[in-house]
């Protein structure tokens, strides 16, 4: 009986990330695309030129990051999946979802921007695989926001 | 102080270069973020206390450099990079670079 406690305590630990992971994961996709459709006006790019004609007023480097966790269910599934190869679906999802909300804040960062250009992404693991240490990533996104001087001109641009 | 991470600052013209400009930072995480994270860990999602962390860290890292190229003589720095890594377990490192140059 005593030796099944660990085992209890890792079915508990696999459930509750499998159902507060799933919630975390809806719940952050919603909010994600709602986000994205509301900043489709600020058009960002990942080229060094820009987008947009018309005269600069000026310009300045933002960015916008986010550290985001994986729980406990996904690890799991990842460790599977490393026995038997092929893609890691649980981690894409959370790579993307860091990814984007990283861009989504580094636009909710310059809100009176015109344009995004050479948009870069960074992604840093914060444990490096240590034993006993937090699985966590962070994503960094960096760009150069333009703010154009005669708005008329841009607003009337067609899409 | 102009920042760019392309190769110019819009609407500006460059007139002179000073060079390549750095700052860095390499900051530690403490025990009760580390216990929050932890339980973070098993249900997923993002770890505030880590995003504020690296911020706080990028935001020094960018003083730094805005400091040395105010040195120089510079009035903007262009081409801008960031790197971040873990150096050891629980500290990161954060680094920031690109070149001074003057713009009128």
């Amino acid at each position: 009986m005593e030796s099944l406690f660990p085992l209890l305590f890792w079915a508990v630990l696999l459930v509750l990330g499998f159902v507060f992971g799933q919630l975390n994961e809806k719940r952050h996709y919603r909010s994600i695309r709602e986000r994205e459709q509301a900043w489709l006006h600020l058009p960002a790019t990942a080229s060094r030129y820009r987008l947009l004609p018309g005269q600069v007023a000026r310009s300045e480097l933002v960015g916008g990051s986010v550290v985001v966790s994986v729980d406990y269910f996904k690890r799991a599934a990842a460790g599977l999946r490393s026995v038997v190869g092929g893609p890691v679906k649980s981690y894409e999802s959370l790579l993307d979802r860091a990814k984007r909300e990283a861009v989504l804040r580094l636009k909710e960062s310059c809100p009176g921007a015109h344009e995004i250009v050479n948009l870069r992404l960074e992604t840093a693991s914060l444990s490096k695989n240590a034993r006993g240490a937090i699985g966590a990533v962070e994503v960094f996104a960096f760009a150069t926001a333009i703010y154009l001087a005669d708005q008329v001109d841009a607003a009337t641009k067609p899409a | 102080m102009f920042l760019s991470n392309i190769e110019t600052i819009p609407g500006k013209t460059i007139s002179a270069s000073h060079g390549v400009v750095s700052g860095s930072t390499v900051r530690a995480k403490h025990v009760g973020r580390d216990i929050m994270a932890g339980l973070k860990n098993i249900v997923g999602g993002e770890l505030r206390g880590y995003t504020e962390l690296l911020n706080e860290s990028r935001d020094q890292a960018i003083e730094r450099m805005k400091a040395q190229a105010q040195q120089m003589g510079a009035n903007a720095i262009v081409n801008v990079r960031f790197s971040t890594s873990s150096v050891a377990v629980g500290a990161a490192e954060i680094y920031v670079y690109g070149t001074a140059v003057t713009v009128i």
